[in-house]
């Protein structure tokens, strides 16, 4: 028995880094920024793909962030900062792929606006 | 091994068996720490809220200037490297804090503050040379949504920048005791979060990404 304290839980960016794990988490993360940064202005990719590249570069990068720099895991101690990672990815893309969506249904359902100004009349 | 031995076998790991009705309660390190970000996870869903009104309204500029004309590339790779480099050094920061080196502690958060500094730097010449061009904030809702959304983050790099002196001068006064341990602790996760979500403003913002 441990008494009071438990074992195996963990804090967000405690204990479980090293020298090693930063310099990685640099270096990867400096790869997926210049990486972003060419993609951004490259003709070699063709030009729709861009931005869905774009975006698997910038989630990559988060992803190394958290892995690298906060050191949450998926592993046993961590279960309850990883499932409020979840949480808070799950509330993030709810927010902003629903304001995205509506507001380019209202867009794309709304009276342009000369009709609008005739019917006023 | 056969299915069922795999299934069967004991689980390796350091993980507490005893129910967590008798564990008692957890320790302060990770109450805080939890704590802590659970209140980064809910300033990233504050944020989210400001990426998606930029998102809706980045094609409206009103007939002002839009994102290519304004934006330039080289300058936000610098300001992303200075955010980048000072998120490592605030790693260091961290490792000198376990270590309880107060002169380590102090060297990486000089370095950390002074990076931080130079982003805030570059970033405000950015702000006042939009406004001096008339692409200030009142122009467009493409600008209203900018200035919010990169602004707002801004000034989290604002309030880390004090925190970081006010945590240096509680080292100086208080020296490693566990209350400014776990403050530190907070802090050196504030600032890695902020790096995370310049990571959405550079390649939503600056770099243009659209869906």
């Amino acid at each position: 028995m441990n008494g009071p304290t438990r074992k195996g839980e963990r804090t967000p960016g405690k204990g479980h880094g090293s020298v090693t794990t930063y310099l990685a988490g640099l270096g990867f993360a400096i790869v997926l920024t210049l990486a972003s940064f060419w993609a951004a202005g490259t003709s070699a990719v063709w030009g729709p793909a861009v931005p869905i590249l774009l975006a698997a570069l910038a989630i990559g990068q988060m992803g190394v962030h958290v892995v690298f720099f906060f050191h949450i895991s998926s592993g046993p101690g961590d279960a309850n900062n990883f499932l409020a990672l979840v949480f808070g990815i799950f509330v993030v893309g709810l927010v902003v792929f629903g304001s995205i969506l509506i507001m380019a249904n209202l867009d794309a359902n709304m009276v342009p606006m000369d009709k609008l100004m005739k019917m006023q009349r | 091994m056969s299915l069922a031995d795999h299934l069967t076998a004991p689980v390796e790991d350091d993980e507490d068996r005893t129910p967590y009705s008798e564990r008692g309660p957890a320790p302060i390190d990770v109450v805080a720490g939890f704590g802590f970000w659970l209140f980064l996870l809910s300033d990233i869903v504050m944020f989210s809220a400001l990426f998606a009104a930029y998102a809706v309204l980045a094609d409206h500029t009103a007939g002002g200037p839009d994102g290519v004309k304004l934006f330039n590339r080289g300058y936000v790779l610098i300001e992303t490297m200075c955010l980048l480099f000072s998120s490592f050094t605030c790693g260091m920061c961290s490792l000198a804090i376990e270590r309880r080196s107060a002169p380590a502690t102090y060297l990486w958060a000089a370095v950390t503050f002074a990076l931080g500094a130079a982003f805030l730097g570059l970033e405000l010449s950015e702000f006042s040379r939009m406004i001096a061009e008339d692409a200030g904030p009142t122009r467009s809702a493409f600008l209203s949504a900018f200035f919010t959304l990169v602004g707002t983050h801004g000034l989290h790099v604002t309030l880390g920048l004090l925190w970081f002196v006010s945590m240096m001068a509680q080292v100086a006064t208080l020296g490693f005791r566990p209350i400014v341990v776990r403050r530190l602790l907070c802090l050196t996760l504030f600032w890695h979060a902020l790096d995370i979500v310049w990571i959405g403003v550079f390649t939503i913002v600056y770099l243009g990404a659209r869906w």
